[in-house]
Order: C-alpha cells, then sequence, then structure tokens
C-alpha cells in the first residue's frame, strides 16, 4: 500500500513551524533562567596571559564569569572529546580549556548573568592580554607545506605518463574559497538544570544522541544524568553534526551554577565554528581525439586546523564518472592557525566536482565535443576505484531529460554566440554525483486502540523533512490515514539514531519504521488469528496486510478485522514494538546518487553583472518518498549552488587571520532577485537491490555540479574562463 | 554593546540643548545602522537622544517650486510619495536601490545620511581603524579593499559613503537645512560630507549639537532623463560596488543641463562639475559620455584589489547616461540593467 510514499504530501509540521509552535533550542523557557554571552578570542594563535574579569562581576545583574582558570572539570582525555563525527586524527578543541588560542573566535570566557543584554554588556568589561606567536592563516602561501593524507583511492595504471601521452590534455587549479552555513537560527543550547545534577539541554544540533554521549564524556556524567532534546532545527547543512561550543559553554555553566543556563551563538561568534574548507583543486585529463579519456589525475589541497586532520573526499569521484585506464588522486592538508573546518552540504564532492566538471568542460572545447557528449563517450557504468557495478545508475537518463527540459539542443556551440540585447547569454551543463549510505536505526510505534499510532525515534529533522517521511512511510505501512501518525523525534531518550548528515537518514529512518511496522503487523497478525471464529483463520501470517485501519487478507477485503476489534477483544490499550534495522552489508555494489545540471546564464556584456536566469536539475536517486519535500530540496540546493558559483567566500585578513565578513550582509548568499527559475526533474530509477523501497536520499545531490555548470555557462557566455570562485564581475571586466 | 541613557526629545530645540550637553550623546530615529554599530561595540554612545516624535515628518512644496522634505521622513514613504515619484524619480529610484523594504521602512531621511561607512575593519573593534579609532591606522590601505575608494582618499581612510539616497541628492543639488546651538543653517549636500584627508572619523560637516531638520529639493527634478544604476556583487540587498545618478535635460539629442553623481566609490557622494560643463551642448553620445566619466573619474588611484573600479565606474556612467538619454531608466524592481 502506497498512499502516501512518493507523493507529494504536505509537512506534517508545517503548520508548527508557520505559526511559531514549534520550538526550537534557544526558545524553551525554564525557571531562574540565566544567560551567557561568550567572549571570543581576537587573536589566531597564542596565550591568554591574563583575563581580568573583576569589572565584569561588578555589573549588577551578573553571576559567574566562567574561564579557564574558573570553571567545573572537564575531561583531559582527547579520546573523552571525540564526538562520532570527529576527524580520526586530532585533539578536538575544548572550549574554556586552558590558556591557549588555537583561532580567531575561540570562546575564552562566558559572562553568565540574569538576562542577555547584562551578559552582553558586561562582556565588553572584560579584558584580556594576550602573549602572541607567529601565525599562518593563508592556504595559498601555505601551500607547499601541505602533508598528503590517506585516501581509499588506490591509483590505477600509470596517470602521469599516460597524460603526457595524451593527444589532448587539460591540466588547471580550481580555487574554492572557505564558505560557512549561515543557518537561519543561530546556534543555542538552553541547559535546564533538573536538580540532582541532572540536566535536560536544548541543543541545535543534527543528532541528539551524539551530544548526549558527548557532554557525558566531557563532564564525567552518568548517560541518565544528561538527556538531550532538539525537536526543531532551523537549518544547521553539517554544522551541527558535531556538538559545537554553546552546548559545551551552556552545560558548563548550568554545573557550576546548579541553575539553567543559555547560551546563543551571535552570527559573528558563529563563524568560529567550521565551514567548508577552502581548496585548491588541481585537475589534469588526458583525452584521445574520440572523446575517451586516457589519465584523470586530481589533487586537493585542503585547509584544516592545527589540531585536527579534517578531509573528505574531493577527489574520488572521477572513479565513479568516467571511465579511464589511468588514475591518480590525492588528498593533502595544510595546517593552519583556524578552527577545524567540517561538513557543509556535499563536503567534498561540491568543491571536488566542481573542479572535475569545470575540467571536463574546458576538456570538451579543447576537443570540439558538445559537453554532454564527451560525458557520454567516457561514461562509467562501473566504480572504477572498487571496480563495482551500481544498484541502479540512472545517468545516462539525466543527461537526456535534463538536455530536453533545457533545450539543450538549441545551444550554438561557441563561446559568445548567443546574446539577448545587451547580455550575452550562455549554456552550461554539468554532472552531479554523491553517494547512497545508509546507516542503523532503531524505531519505536506505540499502536493505541484508537487506530492511532506514535512513531519515535532519536534522528533530527534539520529541516529536511524527516517528520514527514516518517509519517508517511508509517502511515503506509500500519494502513492508517497519516492524521492518525504522531511522530516524535531528536530527543536522546528515544531509540537509537545516528547523527541526521550524508544523506542518509530518508534510507535509514525509513526502513527502521517498516522494521518496527512489522513487528506491529505480526503482533496483529497472532492477535486477529486468536480471536474465535476469525475472518482470517487459515489465511496465511505474510497474506495479511494492514489497511484503512484494518487487519485484512490480501486481495480480500471482505476478511477484515479492525484494529480497534482486535485490541478490545485482545483487552489491550496499546501495542508498543521497537526494532533496530540494519542493512545487509553488501559490498558488490556502488551506491551512488546523480544529477545532470543545466544552467542559463545572462552576463552584462559592459558591466559584468551575471544573472543565473534558468537551472534544470534531473535528479536520479533512486524512489523519492516525497516528491513535493523532495523537489523543494533539490531547489534550496540549486540556489545554494548559485550562491557557490556567484557569492559566497569567507574573506580574511591574513596579517590579522581575523575573517571580515563574519556577518550576513557582507557574506552574500543569493537573494530573492538573485534567483529565477529552477526546475527539478525526478528521474525514474527503480533500484531494488539498494533497499526494501528503494530509496537513495537526497540531501547532497542537490547541489553538487550546480557551481560548475554555471562556471561553464560563464564561460560559454564570455569566453572567460573563471577558475577561483565565486566569480563575481570584477573577473569578468577586461 | 554599551549601558547608555535614553532621552525622548520634546522638540528640536530639546533635541539640541540635550545633544549639545553631552558630546558622546546620539541622535537616534530608525536606529537600522546605529544599533548595528552599538551591537558591535563600535558606536558607544553615552546617551541616546530619540528624536522619532519629532514632527519633522512633512513633505512640502516650497516657494520656489521645489520640496522641503522633513528628517524624519521614512525613506520608503519618500520613495513612494507622489511629488516624488513625479517630479524627482531619480530620488526615488536610488532609494529604491537600497537595503531592504523592511530597513527602508525604519530609515529616516536624516539617518541615512548619517548612516556610517561599510568598512570591514571599521566594524571590527579588533583591528585598526582610523575612523573607528583616531591614529590607529587604516587596514584597508593593504588589506581588504576591494570595495573601498578610488577618489578622494587619503593615506588615513579609504572608506566609501554606502548611502544610495545621498548620490541622488547630490545629483540634483539638494540642500540640508539644520539647527543647533547657533541657529539655523543651510548646507549644500555636496557639501555635507566630507572626504577622509588626515580626519576620517569626522564623516559629515555637521558641528556638535546640530541636527538635520529637513532636505530641500530645488524645483529641477529632471524627471524626463534621469537613471540610477547600482552595480553589486549580487541583484539586491548589496552595497553599491558603483552607482550612478544621471540626470539630463534634452533638446532633441542636444545636452542642456546635466547632472553626475558617482556612490560606492569615495568617502562622500562623488559630483564634478567639470564632467557636468562637458556635456552641456554637447549631442548625447556615447563618446561624449565616455569623455565625461573620464572628467569624473580624474584622478581616481586604485588599491591592491579596487583596480576594477576604474573601469566599471566609466563603463556605468556611460551606461547610465544612455538609460537617462533614451528615458529608459534602471528599474529597481526588475533587476535586469537596462
Amino acid at each position: 500500500m502506497n498512499a502516501y510514499v512518493g507523493t507529494p504530501t504536505s509537512r506534517v509540521d508545517g503548520r508548527a513551524k508557520v505559526t511559531g509552535a514549534a520550538k526550537y533550542a534557544g526558545e524553551f523557557a525554564a525557571d531562574l533562567l540565566l544567560h551567557g554571552f561568550v567572549v571570543a578570542a581576537t587573536i589566531p594563535r597564542g596565550r591568554i596571559a591574563r583575563l581580568d574579569t573583576s569589572k565584569a562581576l561588578k555589573v549588577k545583574g551578573v553571576v559567574d564569569v566562567l574561564t579557564h582558570a574558573h570553571r567545573p572539570p572537564l575531561a583531559e582525555q582527547d579520546e573523552a572529546w571525540k564526538d562520532e563525527v570527529a576527524p580520526e586524527q586530532g585533539s578536538p578543541f575544548r572550549p574554556l580549556y586552558d590558556n591557549s588560542v588555537k583561532f580567531n573566535g575561540q570562546p575564552i570566557a562566558l559572562v553568565v548573568a540574569e538576562d542577555w543584554e547584562t551578559a552582553k554588556f558586561a562582556a565588553t568589561r572584560i579584558r584580556v592580554e594576550y602573549e602572541e606567536e607567529a601565525f599562518a592563516t593563508d592556504l595559498e602561501s601555505e601551500r607547499t607545506k601541505a602533508a598528503k593524507v590517506d585516501q581509499p583511492h588506490k591509483p590505477r595504471g600509470d596517470a602521469s605518463a599516460a597524460l603526457t601521452r595524451a593527444a589532448v590534455h587539460h591540466e588547471a587549479d580550481y580555487v574554492i574559497p572557505s564558505e560557512h552555513h549561515n543557518p537561519m537560527e543561530l546556534y543555542a543550547t538552553t541547559a535546564v538544570w533538573d536538580g540532582n545534577g541532572k540536566l535536560t539541554v536544548y541543543d541545535k544540533t543534527q543528532g541528539v544522541q551524539n551530544v548526549q554521549k558527548f557532554l557525558c564524556s566531557v563532564f564525567g556524567r552518568k548517560p541518565n544524568e544528561i538527556r538531550v532534546i532538539s525537536p526543531y532545527v532551523g537549518g544547521a547543512f553539517g554544522s551541527g553534526l558535531r556538538p559545537q561550543h554553546q552546548v559545551v559553554l551552556a552545560t558548563l555553566g548550568a554545573l557550576a551554577l546548579k541553575r539553567s543556563v543559555r547560551v546563543v551563538l551571535t552570527r559573528h561568534q558563529m563563524y568560529g565554528l567550521g565551514y567548508r574548507p577552502m581548496t585548491i583543486e588541481h585537475v589534469a585529463l588526458g583525452a584521445n581525439r574520440d572523446g575517451t579519456l586516457e589519465a584523470v589525475m586530481h589533487e586537493a589541497i585542503a585547509v584544516t586546523s592545527r589540531f585536527e586532520n579534517f578531509s573528505r573526499n574531493d577527489t574520488g569521484w572521477g572513479e565513479q564518472l568516467y571511465k579511464s585506464p589511468n588514475s591518480r588522486l590525492s588528498h593533502k592538508l595544510v595546517h593552519l592557525d583556524v578552527a577545524t573546518p567540517c561538513d557543509m552540504r556535499a563536503p567534498g564532492a561540491a568543491s571536488g566536482v566542481c573542479a572535475l566538471e569545470c575540467a571536463m568542460d574546458e576538456l570538451a572545447v579543447a576537443l570540439k565535443l558538445d559537453p554532454i557528449e564527451l560525458r557520454l563517450r567516457c561514461y562509467s557504468d562501473r566504480d572504477q576505484s572498487e571496480d563495482l557495478p551500481y544498484t541502479s545508475k540512472q545517468l545516462r537518463a539525466c543527461y537526456a531529460r535534463g538536455a530536453e527540459a533545457f533545450g539543450w539542443s538549441r545551444r550554438a556551440p561557441g563561446p559568445r554566440s548567443m546574446r539577448d540585447g545587451k547580455e550575452l547569454v550562455g549554456w552550461g551543463m554539468a554532472t552531479g554525483v554523491w553517494e547512497a549510505l545508509q546507516m542503523p536505526v532503531a524505531v519505536r510505534i506505540v499502536l493505541t486502540a484508537n487506530g492511532h499510532a506514535e512513531v519515535s525515534c532519536a534522528a533530527s529533522d534539520i529541516g529536511t523533512g524527516t517528520y514527514t517521511i516518517v509519517a508517511q512511510v508509517a502511515a503506509d505501512a500500519l494502513g492508517l490515514p497519516i492524521e492518525n501518525i504522531s511522530v516524535r523525534l531528536a530527543d536522546s531518550s528515544l531509540p537509537q539514531a545516528p547523527v541526521e548528515g550524508g544523506s542518509w537518514m530518508a534510507a535509514s529512518s525509513a526502513h527502521a519504521v517498516l522494521g518496527a511496522a512489522e513487528e506491529i503487523r505480526q503482533e496483529l497478525v497472532r492477535r486477529v488469528k486468536a480471536m474465535p471464529a476469525s475472518p482470517l483463520g487459515g489465511v496465511d501470517a505474510p497474506d495479511i496486510i494492514l489497511v484503512d485501519g484494518t487487519v485484512t487478507k490480501a486481495g480480500d477485503r471482505s476478511r477484515a478485522v479492525s484494529i480497534a476489534d482486535i485490541m478490545r477483544h485482545s483487552k489491550l490499550e496499546r501495542i508498543e514494538k521497537e526494532k533496530l534495522n540494519q542493512f545487509e552489508e553488501e559490498k558488490s555494489y556502488a551506491r551512488n546518487t546523480h544529477s545532470a545540471v543545466f544552467a542559463e546564464v545572462k552576463v552584462d556584456e559592459q558591466l559584468g553583472v551575471i544573472r543565473v536566469t534558468r537551472v534544470v536539475s534531473a535528479v536520479a536517486a533512486g524512489r523519492i518518498l516525497n516528491t513535493k519535500t523532495g523537489r523543494s530540496q533539490v531547489m534550496g540546493s540549486v540556489v545554494w549552488g548559485i550562491g557557490m558559483a556567484l557569492h559566497e567566500e569567507t574573506l580574511m585578513d591574513h596579517r590579522f587571520g581575523r575573517i571580515m565578513n563574519a556577518n550576513i550582509a557582507e557574506y552574500h548568499i543569493p537573494v530573492n532577485a538573485d534567483v529565477h527559475d529552477i526546475d527539478v526533474i525526478f528521474v525514474d530509477e527503480p533500484d531494488d537491490r539498494i533497499n526494501r523501497l528503494g530509496v537513495k536520499g537526497l540531501g547532497e545531490i542537490g547541489i553538487v555540479g550546480v557551481p560548475a555548470a554555471i562556471a561553464n555557462a560563464v564561460y560559454h557566455a564570455t569566453g572567460k574562463r573563471i577558475r577561483r570562485f565565486p566569480i563575481t564581475l570584477d573577473k569578468l571586466l577586461d | 554593546m554599551n549601558n547608555f541613557q535614553y532621552s525622548r526629545a520634546s522638540d528640536v530645540a530639546d533635541a539640541i540643548r540635550l545633544l549639545a550637553a553631552d558630546p558622546s550623546a546620539k541622535l537616534i530615529a530608525g536606529g537600522t545602522n546605529l544599533i548595528d554599530l552599538m551591537k558591535e561595540n563600535v558606536e558607544r554612545p553615552s546617551r541616546l537622544v530619540d528624536i522619532s516624535r519629532l514632527p519633522l515628518r512633512d513633505i512640502e512644496e516650497t516657494a520656489d517650486g521645489g520640496l522641503r522634505i522633513g528628517a524624519l521622513v521614512p525613506n520608503s514613504d519618500l520613495a513612494y510619495h507622489p511629488l516624488i515619484e513625479q517630479r524627482y524619480p531619480l530620488l526615488a529610484s536610488a532609494i529604491l536601490a537600497g537595503a531592504s523594504a523592511q530597513l527602508r521602512n525604519m530609515a529616516s531621511v536624516g539617518g541615512n545620511l548619517m548612516q556610517r561607512t561599510r568598512c570591514a575593519y571599521f566594524y571590527d573593534t579588533a583591528t585598526p581603524c582610523n575612523k573607528r579609532s583616531p591614529g590607529t591606522g587604516c587596514s584597508a590601505l593593504d588589506g581588504l579593499n576591494r570595495n573601498h575608494a578610488i577618489l578622494g582618499t587619503s593615506r588615513s581612510c579609504i572608506a566609501t559613503n554606502p548611502s544610495d539616497m545621498s548620490v541622488a541628492l547630490a545629483a540634483l543639488g539638494a540642500l540640508v537645512h539644520t539647527a543647533g546651538t547657533t541657529g539655523q543653517r543651510t548646507i549644500a549636500l555636496t557639501d555635507f560630507h566630507r572626504l577622509p584627508d588626515d580626519k576620517p572619523h569626522v564623516d559629515t560637516n555637521l558641528g556638535s549639537g546640530e541636527i538635520i531638520t529637513a532636505i530641500e529639493l530645488p524645483p529641477h527634478g529632471f524627471a524626463r532623463n534621469y537613471s540610477y544604476l547600482k552595480v553589486r556583487d549580487r541583484l539586491s540587498y548589496a552595497f553599491a560596488l558603483v552607482s550612478v545618478a544621471a540626470a539630463l535635460e534634452l533638446e532633441g539629442n542636444a545636452i542642456g543641463e546635466a547632472r553626475l553623481a558617482l556612490g560606492g566609490v569615495a568617502h562622500k557622494p562623488w559630483r564634478n562639475l567639470d564632467a557636468e560643463a562637458a556635456l552641456r551642448g554637447q549631442a548625447a553620445t556615447p563618446d561624449h559620455f565616455g569623455r565625461a566619466a573620464d572628467l569624473l573619474l580624474q584622478g581616481a588611484t586604485a588599491r591592491s584589489q579596487n583596480g576594477f573600479k576604474i573601469e566599471l565606474a566609466r563603463r556605468a556612467v556611460v551606461r547610465t547616461l544612455m538609460q537617462a538619454a533614451n528615458a529608459t531608466p534602471q528599474s529597481q524592481a526588475h533587476k535586469k540593467i537596462a
């Protein structure tokens, strides 16, 4: 029964969000709530020589100022600070741990006061003296210090030799700047003191259980002493995967003062959190005249902090997309005096595929081939890194459907060959690829006699629609109207879930719901068969399904008993089942989502002003659970891709090691005027190998390829190849 | 944010008295810039003198056929006022090119003239800035200066004035009416803002204890041939890289009076009478417009990142003058450049 799965279902939490009934971490009230304001370091590296809090403490309403020298105990071992998303190598940052300053914007004190304004004012009364140390924050000037990190991709063949031999070759650096997430909701935690050392922590996070374990570990508490809740999240995009500064600080404050404490970071302070690391992506492609590839070389040089090795897969995507007998990939890190980067929508791929797809466009120009034709000539039906087939790969259909919807066949191939009045018109395309991961998730379903079911799980909904798809899948599996399903998420006391990220939560939570619903069905079957003169007597259990609030024989609705009757007869008020779903380890297939992105830009020939007037994104991501929220998710990704292509750049002054546009007036993202037509096409991609529902996930795929499609369109419009992002108009002026 | 006293002025004289009595007091009307700066600890007024309820919200015709605009008229009200739309569409267009609808609803006309630079170093108290902390040095000179001034700069400061409205007012030859401890006076808009020289912390020629009471527009509004073009890094809600206010009086294709002002390029709206004189009596052609642009940009100098602005400004001037000449002014609602 699929009354809901695959249909455009409105968000079940939409009303709560637009009416304000949905509460976010910084909105929970508590008796005698205190407010913490963070004081941040103003140097990138050194030691705090003196931190004078006396004037702040004298401000009326200030309760305390916590510093490294004045705080409750914190764990001393690195392992205690490693949350489930922490890089394997390194020593995670510890707020207020000692007097060392590791990056600009690092929290160095927490002023706690009876109200937020007082805390904020008192923060200005704190005097800090530093012993400054020499520092470096510029990736480009420190590029030669890059050190290689282990990557799973082994070299194939001899890429260097093949590149030298190749009839046509293209080689270039593409530079992607650091970018910050800027979710609408500020990072906030309300740590509620429940008494007896127990805390309920309302936190903005992508993983309540990750935060709960982390807090217990950092503060040496028992699991039953800290509960973490995060019912709604106003965007996070990866910045909330790891526990952030404010949750440590609010918890620290509550434990120190035995009172409830709220800490909300300012927009400026959020630039002291993680970010997409700046990368220099070096891509070299060698091809035969017919457009088949001989060599793919891709090296990424990325920023990380001095204290943690953060790296992602920037360079491996060519292995999946383009057939080549020779390849060599490497990822290098430069350690700088900055905060550790973190995941940001399609981490690795958004940057690496951007470079790869710009390089492919340049190769197509060199070969005088249509960009789609080039991609088809080296289309890979196997993931070459492991030499595996895909569970499904409808990328050819993405190219075809996207091209048709866009009108690609009407494209004049030469640059500067299309125009609309004073504007040059450019059409560009690129491929997108991401992983289809799935994780163990447990779900509890409580079915009550009134035909209502509560479905609960610790997974977060970071605005992506988890509440809605969980309700859809549960409604179908239990044969109930969606109105009868209530969903509880993001409470660490609920059944197990990993952080919400990597595009894995849709498939993972959906199958966990199926697992728990199956347990419910089996229980109902047992009960119905035990009824005297049961209309389902003699029917094999597998042939019994749940439909319209009844338990019925598949194909024979005349043999049915209502859930209410079964429960009444069994003298049950409720049936409760919890099930952990684990996916089978299946290593004989590669699992990926794909897309083909087409962009039209119009560039004012004199002034260089760029408008992205049309984007078509054709996505193959298995079965789409909810075509309405799914479409919105991809549209949002496309908008972000416009920003990555044209606007986003965290600007640092390397003389001070400080971010200088730490606000959303000067850190540009697209506004409505920058966004025109976006057409999202979901390409049919049946996949019975990946999982029962054939679901792959949509969180990341929508952004991958968009910046390259736009950059390629800018080249097509202007004849100028901009390899340093974002593409601002000054780069197009002669 | 620091703690401050708050006073509500009962009338203009009261506001002047409160301001004159406390050199670190600040006037507050819409607060759209001042409050931001207070949050960043850039402005630390000892006292806020609230003038938002003073009766300075009228738009009246003057005896000579111009308009007198009260200092507290919200930017939105001014932009959509029928007399402004009909007679001074250049001003309406410039206002609508700035900020967002919400900010324009709050911001006052007088406050718009008083808004401070968006230089990142000015906003960051952890870095040197002569405008914020005189004598500490200018971080922008050799720093992030992509959006800094190319005209009228000094060794002390290369900040720009961020206002769009002021650029149109400069082109229109507006006057600023003020009242202070020594009585009332009138300052030409083009003399209202200062160049940085060695005192970049002083943005305007307004005296201490002096407040803006009104803006006066002369009768000639150039309602037929005008355009305001703002070139920026995204298509709305960004400060100008370069903006141009252009107004022409045309007889056939011959230029009578011409007005030209640039925004985003200097510490004040940039006008050069030589450039306008060079247009008078000439045919409205791209060549003549280019020559005027060259005159207007005479003396332009670039730092490490803002050299593109000189050529961009030149092209923007020509385009805006063409829009004005063709009576196809830039629309601020449709973000496509005409």
